[in-house]
C-alpha cells in the first residue's frame, strides 16, 4: 500500500523471525540431540555424534513394544485417512444441496472440535462399557460367551479419531466448494452427463489436489492424537500414548531418537502429499484448455 | 457456511443420503457418548463398577466443602480458578503474538505466494506430535539446559534457575508455543477479507498507521479474534496432557480432574466433572458470542 518499506515492516519482520525461531527452535534441538553419542545425556553438550540411540530404538532396547505401537498407529492413521476423505467428500457434496438437518449436522461437527477431547473420549468409553454389559447379559450366546470387550482400536478408537478429523475435513471441503466454478458442472450437464459422470469426470479431477489435502489432515491429526485415544483404544496403546507414558521416565536420548523418527514419518507423509498435489496441478495445467481464461 | 450451492434442481443422490455416513459417525461417537456422560454422571458407583440408579452423589462430592469452607476455596473452585488464570494468561499472549504475526502477513507481505509460504512456516511445529513438541523444551529449559548454561556462563545467575521447567511458566510457555497458530489462522483470514479500499480511504483521509490499526483493522478483525479466542480458551480449559507433562504433576487443571478420576476407573465422578467442565466451557463461549456473533462469520 505504501511506496518503499516503512520502518514498521522491519520491526514486524524481526518479530516474525523471532516467532518462527520460537516455534522451530526446540524441534531443531531435539533433532540434533537424537544423534547424541552413546555416552551422551539428555542435554548439551554432545558427546560425539552417532546413530546409537536410533539403533537401540529399532532393536527394541530400552523402550517397550515401540515397533508394535508404531504399526498400530500407522494402520489406524491410514484407515482414518481413507474414511476422512470419503465421508468428508460425500458430506461436502451433500452440503451443496439443501437437506433436512444440514444446519444441525454442521453445528454438531463444529461442536465436536470445541468439546474438550477428554470429555468425548470418556463418553465413548462409557458407551462401549454399557454396550459390553448389554451384550454380555442380553446378547445371543455366540456373542456373550466369547466377548471380552467391544472396545478396540478399530471400533471405539477409530470412531474417536473420526470425531476429530471429520470436522476439519468438512471445513476444508467447504473452502474447496466455495471456490469451485459451477459453470464446469453446468456445462457437463448441458452436454448430457449423468450426475455420476459429472462427479467422476468433471468435479473430482478438478478438486483432487485439495482432496489430497483432506487426506493429509486426516492422517497427521490421527497420527498425533492422544486425548481422544486415551480412554478408547482398548488394550493396546498408540504411538503418541506410549510416548506420553515415556515422558515421566525419560533418562536417556532414545526418546529424542523416537521423536525424530515419528517426526520423520509426518514429514514423509506431508512431502508425499505435496508431491502428489504438484503432479496433479502440473497435469491439470497440461491438459486443461485455455477456454475462459483471459 | 457453505455458500457455494450446486446448480439448482441438481438431480442425483439426495443430500441427506450423501451426508448419512458422516452424520452416523457423529451420532454414534459424539452425540450419544455425550448423552451417556450426562446420564452416568447421575449414577451411583462402588469400587468396582457403576450402578445405574439416580443419585447426585458425584456432584455433591465434587463440590464438597465449597460452601462450608468459605472463605477458603474448595478443591474444585481452586482448580477452576487456577485453570481460568492459565486461560487468561495464554489467551492474552497468543492474542498479542498471533495478532502481530497475522497483521504482518496480511498487510506487509505483498506477494500472495510469499504470504502462503510464510503462513505455512507458522504450521511447521504442527507437523510433529504434541508430546514431542513438549519434551523438546527439556534440553532447553532443564536444570542443565541451554538457557541455564547461558545464564550461568554470563554470570547472570549463580545457581540454575529451577522455575524454567515443570512449573507454571513452562506450562504457559508450552501452550503459547502450541496454540498461537490457532489465533494466527482465523485473524489472518479476517484480515484478508478486509476490503483494501477501506485502508486506502483511511490513508487518504490522513490516518496514521496507529489510527488505521485501532479504527479500521482491529474492529474488522474482531470475528477472527473471537474464533481464535474460543479455540485457545476451550483447549486450555479441557487440556490435561500439557498440564501433566509440562507441569511435572504439580499443577491441577479442570481437564486433569477428569483424567485423575478416570485413572481410578470411577466413571460417574469423572462424568460429573466432565459435565461441569462442559458447562464452564459453554459459559465462556456464550460470553465471547455476546461480543461477536460467531455464527455469522463461519
Amino acid at each position: 500500500m505504501n511506496e518503499g518499506r516503512p520502518a514498521a515492516f522491519y520491526w514486524l519482520a524481526a518479530f516474525f523471525a523471532l516467532f518462527v525461531l520460537f516455534l522451530s527452535g526446540p524441534l531443531i534441538v531435539i533433532f540434533i540431540l537424537s544423534f547424541q553419542g552413546p555416552t551422551g545425556g539428555l542435554t548439551f553438550p554432545m558427546n560425539g555424534v552417532s546413530l546409537h540411540w536410533f539403533r537401540r530404538l529399532w532393536e527394541g532396547g530400552g523402550i517397550v513394544d515401540i515397533g508394535g505401537a508404531f504399526k498400530r498407529s500407522l494402520a489406524l492413521g491410514l484407515v482414518v485417512m481413507l474414511l476422512t476423505v470419503l465421508l468428508s467428500l460425500m458430506a461436502g457434496l451433500a452440503f451443496r444441496k439443501k437437506f433436512v438437518g444440514s444446519d444441525a449436522l454442521f453445528y454438531i461437527a463444529v461442536a465436536s472440535l470445541i468439546v474438550p477431547s477428554i470429555v468425548t473420549s470418556l463418553g465413548i468409553a462409557i458407551e462401549f462399557h454399557v454396550l459390553d454389559d448389554l451384550l454380555k447379559n442380553y446378547g445371543p450366546s455366540w456373542i456373550s460367551d466369547n466377548l471380552t470387550t467391544t472396545m478396540g482400536q478399530f471400533t471405539s478408537g477409530l470412531g474417536a479419531h473420526l470425531t476429530w478429523t471429520l470436522p476439519f475435513g468438512l471445513l476444508v471441503m467447504f473452502a474447496i466448494f466455495n471456490r469451485f466454478d459451477i459453470r464446469f458442472e453446468e456445462a457437463a450437464r448441458d452436454q448430457g452427463a449423468t450426475p455420476w459422470q459429472t462427479l467422476r469426470h468433471v468435479i473430482l479431477p478438478i478438486i483432487l489436489p485439495s482432496v489430497i489435502g483432506v487426506g493429509l489432515f486426516g492422517f497427521t491429526l490421527s497420527w498425533d492424537e492422544i486425548a481422544r485415544s486415551s480412554q478408547t483404544m482398548g488394550e493396546h496403546n498408540t504411538l503418541p500414548m506410549e510416548l506420553q507414558a515415556l515422558t515421566t521416565t525419560v533418562t536417556n536420548p532414545d526418546i529424542y531418537a523416537l521423536g525424530t523418527s515419528t517426526t520423520a514419518v509426518s514429514f514423509a507423509v506431508i512431502a508425499m502429499a505435496l508431491f502428489a498435489i504438484a503432479i496433479l496441478r502440473a497435469r491439470q495445467a497440461r491438459h486443461g484448455s485455455d477456454a475462459g481464461q483471459a | 457456511m457453505a455458500e457455494a450451492r450446486a446448480p439448482l434442481e441438481s438431480p442425483g443422490v439426495p443430500g441427506w443420503i450423501q451426508a448419512m455416513p458422516f452424520g452416523l459417525v457423529f451420532a454414534a461417537f459424539f452425540v450419544l457418548p455425550l448423552i451417556f456422560v450426562v446420564i452416568v454422571s447421575f449414577w451411583d458407583y462402588n469400587d468396582y463398577e457403576m450402578i445405574p440408579s439416580f443419585t447426585t452423589r458425584s456432584y455433591t462430592e465434587s463440590f464438597e466443602g465449597c460452601l462450608t469452607k468459605l472463605p477458603q476455596l474448595c478443591t474444585m473452585l481452586a482448580t477452576y480458578l487456577s485453570t481460568a488464570k492459565f486461560c487468561l494468561i495464554v489467551w492474552a499472549l497468543t492474542l498479542a503474538i498471533g495478532f502481530t504475526v497475522a497483521y504482518f502477513l496480511a498487510f506487509y507481505i505483498r506477494s500472495p505466494t510469499t504470504q502462503m509460504v510464510l503462513f505455512l512456516v507458522c504450521t511447521i511445529p504442527f507437523w510433529t506430535s504434541n508430546v514431542i513438541r513438549m519434551i523438546s523444551w527439556i534440553p532447553l529449559l532443564g536444570r542443565n539446559g541451554l538457557v541455564n548454561k547461558v545464564l550461568m556462563s554470563l554470570h547472570i545467575v549463580d545457581a540454575p534457575v529451577e522455575w524454567l521447567l515443570y512449573s507454571q511458566f513452562s506450562v504457559a510457555l508450552a501452550f503459547v508455543h502450541l496454540f498461537t497458530f490457532f489465533m494466527v489462522a482465523p485473524i489472518f483470514n479476517s484480515m484478508m477479507r478486509i476490503d483494501r479500499r477501506l485502508i486506502e480511504a483511511a490513508y487518504d483521509s490522513g490516518a496514521s498507521s496507529w489510527q488505521m490499526l485501532t479504527n479500521v483493522i482491529i474492529p474488522l478483525s474482531k470475528p477472527g479474534i473471537a474464533i481464535g479466542s474460543i479455540f485457545v480458551v476451550t483447549i486450555v480449559m479441557g487440556d490435561y496432557i500439557t498440564f501433566s507433562v509440562m507441569g511435572g504433576g504439580q499443577i491441577a487443571s479442570a481437564g486433569k480432574i477428569i483424567a485423575t478420576r478416570l485413572n481410578a476407573l470411577q466413571f460417574p465422578p469423572a462424568a460429573a466433572s466432565a459435565v461441569i467442565l462442559l458447562c464452564a466451557t459453554m459459559l465462556i463461549i456464550a460470553g465471547l458470542n455476546r461480543i461477536v456473533d460467531v455464527r455469522k462469520e463461519l
